[in-house]
């Protein structure tokens, strides 16, 4: 069985900062990682291999540098890497990245063996959209299972598979007809380590990199910042509040003096609170 | 399955390991350098620093494609009180130079670069990969190491320890014993963010102009140690460090010290208004020539921190790290190419080697300077840049009194707080020391 999994090379979120002058993203310095949601569809997409056998190809768009994420994916365990990177993909929205992936994996199907699953993680740490994973979906006609928290058995005489899908107040079984696009939910899994060997082949492995010609794009105007529809209109920080927090001294007094104290402090700090409060109970 | 054997194994991917793995390769060896860190630099701490001899020694071009900070052209040399400094500054144009001497630095993203280098060089590189311990044959030569990984042997013909001040791959060996705390400082640093232009504008600096102070005296409490402030592009880096064993004498705690320094009157005006990003620890080896463990034996060599290679006097130690990893990587070669083995007797001319470089010459001249700071602590970081402060405000303030009394006035204070004998007792002790 051939699995595909997308994996996004980002910036870890907890190391960004914002220049205090020009409000924009310091993307300088900042480390890069593999997107995290991604990292539970891959654990999945190994665990099916090594349950079922097949192969397991790790897919990604980005720079030249994001090659460092793929070799990671294969110090994981992954069978092979390949890296979508051109000037043509820059600044991609999830439209145009949707496009540009759907493309490499037909590209993939045609070279390796056509995908029966292919994984995303259920959305990216930098962008947060969510939308990749349907996008390449609903181009490639696959099924759609998002949000899925366990993956349950795969009948493959007949060509389905069943999963849990978490949905709002409660937890789907689903099953439906390979070839499927799956975006894995957090904390499905618990990433292995990778032995001392695969880290060894990873670290001599060649990543098969492709441009948009290799994956058949003729039509560049569809990718990158041209394909794009989204538009970035301002980057801002958040204001800080003017106002401080402040301690009370309170001690040794009863629960109902407290609350005086306190609602006294309140109304003495915005006296438009306690008028309002005071026609409020007028009206009543 | 991969072959799992190689000629040579590097432990960390420090300055000293990048050399000695970057050499190994660039000689056609097949070199497998294990980091214990996500990436090289995400562990390293440093001022920091880089002086270009040593990596110029490596990688000619390097001014061309790494992330260098700003070239110091400024060096200010204070001596504090609590409420001033005495200082010597030396700035020049001449270090405006085509190929500038030592560069500011930011650790994580330098030793990246460098680590790139080691890679398109031809090694093999692994991160997040710990060596837990040496492996050797039945004769005690060393002939592998053994990793946290699953399946985690690997051998070589040869071990090279670049693990850092801590060394305890070397430690759970045998080969060196525990860090001692009389020889080891612990600093700490802080990263804070400053647009470029005031950091020029604080700083009278233009370009990629950059200025260094180092400071020492009443910042220290009396321990043995200095502090630092180094201008980068778009941040400051600023820290003080003190023998491990005089924090745990006097119970100061390090952050502290650094609030200290922070808020000195010549200090905080330099650091207003700017962000912290980032807060680090470490280890820095001072001992000096006579805590330098043994180098080599059978099939390992150490280098860099591991070897305790740090010149505490002027401030040196990633150029030692690279000299002596690079020294180490091409007594390997030799040894590889006449097809020699890599025994403790063959190996001996890593050091032989040393000797005839600036760092074993640098570190043998200062080996009593390290006793000598230790054992005149009070006096040297207390008590001399207090009379100094306090003989150049008498010298500088205009206030009626005759130029003989203040004179006078300078030298009795000197006198009351040390006879003439101590003086001239220190600086006998301060001149044999430096020889």
């Amino acid at each position: 069985m051939q699995i595909v999994v997308c994996i996004k090379q980002v910036p870890d979120s907890a190391q960004i900062r914002v220049h205090p002058v020009t409000n924009t993203i310091m993307r300088q310095g900042v480390p890069t990682i593999i997107n995290p949601y991604d990292l539970f569809a891959l654990e999945e997409a190994l665990r099916l291999r090594d349950k079922s056998g097949g192969e397991v190809t790790v897919l990604s768009m980005g720079p030249p540098m994001a090659e460092d994420s793929l070799r990671k994916a294969l110090t994981f365990g992954a069978d092979r890497a390949v890296l979508l990177t051109d000037r043509f993909f820059a600044g991609s929205d999830t439209l145009a990245t949707s496009f540009s992936l759907s493309q490499a994996i037909k590209k993939i199907g045609e070279v390796w063996g056509a995908p029966s699953i292919v994984f995303t993680g259920k959305q990216t740490i930098d962008g947060d959209t969510a939308q990749v994973g349907p996008g390449i979906a609903t181009r490639l006609n696959l099924n759609q299972l998002t949000y899925v928290a366990k993956i349950g058995p795969i009948d493959r005489e007949g060509g389905t598979i069943e999963v849990e899908r978490r949905a709002e107040g409660g937890v789907q079984v689903l099953q439906t007809k390979l070839p499927v696009l799956i975006t894995m939910l957090e904390g499905t899994n618990e990433m292995r380590r990778g032995s001392l060997s695969a880290a060894l082949s990873a670290a001599k492995a060649d990543v098969t990199v492709w441009n948009a010609a290799d994956i058949g794009i003729e039509d560049v105007t569809k990718c990158g910042l041209r394909g794009s529809p989204t538009v970035v209109k301002r980057v801002f920080a958040p204001t800080p509040r003017e106002e401080k927090a402040e301690q009370l001294p309170v001690g040794g007094k009863s629960p109902d003096e407290i609350a005086d104290t306190l609602m006294n402090e309140i109304f003495s700090r915005h006296q438009t609170i306690e008028d309002d409060l005071m026609n409020f109970a007028a009206g009543q | 399955m991969v072959e799992q054997r190689f000629d040579a194994i590097v432990v960390g991917a420090g300055p000293s390991g990048n050399a000695a793995a970057y050499t190994l390769a660039k000689e056609g060896l097949n070199v497998l350098q294990l980091e214990r860190g996500e990436y090289a630099g995400s562990k390293n701490v440093q001022g920091a620093i880089l002086y270009s001899d040593a990596l110029e020694k490596l990688i000619p071009s390097f001014r061309e494609d790494a992330p260098l900070e700003r070239h110091v052209i400024e060096q200010r040399l204070w001596m504090l009180d609590d409420a001033s400094y005495t200082g010597m500054h030396y700035r020049s144009e001449e270090f405006n130079e085509e190929k500038p001497n030592r560069y500011t630095i930011i650790r994580a993203q330098f030793d990246k670069w460098f680590s790139q280098k080691v890679r398109d060089a031809g090694a093999t590189v692994l991160y997040e990969t710990t060596v837990k311990e040496l492996i050797r044959n039945t004769s005690g030569k060393v002939i592998g190491v053994q990793t946290d990984r699953e399946d985690g042997a690997v051998m070589a013909d040869v071990v090279i320890l670049a693990e850092g001040v801590n060394g305890l791959v070397g430690q759970r060996s045998g080969l060196r014993d525990e860090l001692k705390p009389d020889t080891v400082a612990l600093a700490v640093k802080e990263m804070h963010f400053l647009p470029r232009d005031v950091i020029e504008s604080r700083f009278n600096l233009k370009g990629d102009e950059g200025v260094v102070i180092e400071a020492m005296g009443s910042v220290t409490l009396g321990m043995t140690g200095t502090a630092f402030l180094y201008t980068n592009e778009e941040s400051i880096s600023v820290g003080i460090g003190c023998l491990v064993s005089d924090f745990k004498e006097t119970g100061a705690k390090p952050y502290e010290l650094l609030e200290r320094f922070k808020s000195h009157p010549a200090i905080a005006p330099l650091l207003a208004g700017s962000e912290v990003k980032e807060y680090a620890a470490h280890l820095i080896p001072e001992g000096g020539y006579n805590a330098i463990p043994s180098l080599f034996g059978d099939g390992w060599l150490m280098v860099g921190d591991a070897g305790h290679f740090v010149n505490a006097v002027h401030r040196e130690g990633s150029n030692l790290a690279m000299t002596t990893g690079r020294v180490a990587a091409e007594t390997v070669v030799r040894l590889h190419r006449m097809r020699k083995e890599m025994t403790k007797a063959n190996l001996a001319e890593y050091q032989e080697r040393l000797e005839k470089t600036f760092v074993l010459k640098d570190m043998r001249k200062y080996r009593k300077i390290p006793a000598f700071l230790h054992g005149n602590k009070e006096t040297l970081f207390g008590l001399y840049p207090r009379l100094l402060s306090k003989a150049a405000q008498t010298w500088f303030r205009v206030d009626g009194l005759d130029k003989k009394a203040k004179e006078k006035a300078i030298v009795s204070s000197f006198r009351q707080a040390r006879t003439l004998r101590g003086m001239i007792g220190d600086a006998f002790k301060l001149a044999r020391a430096w020889r």
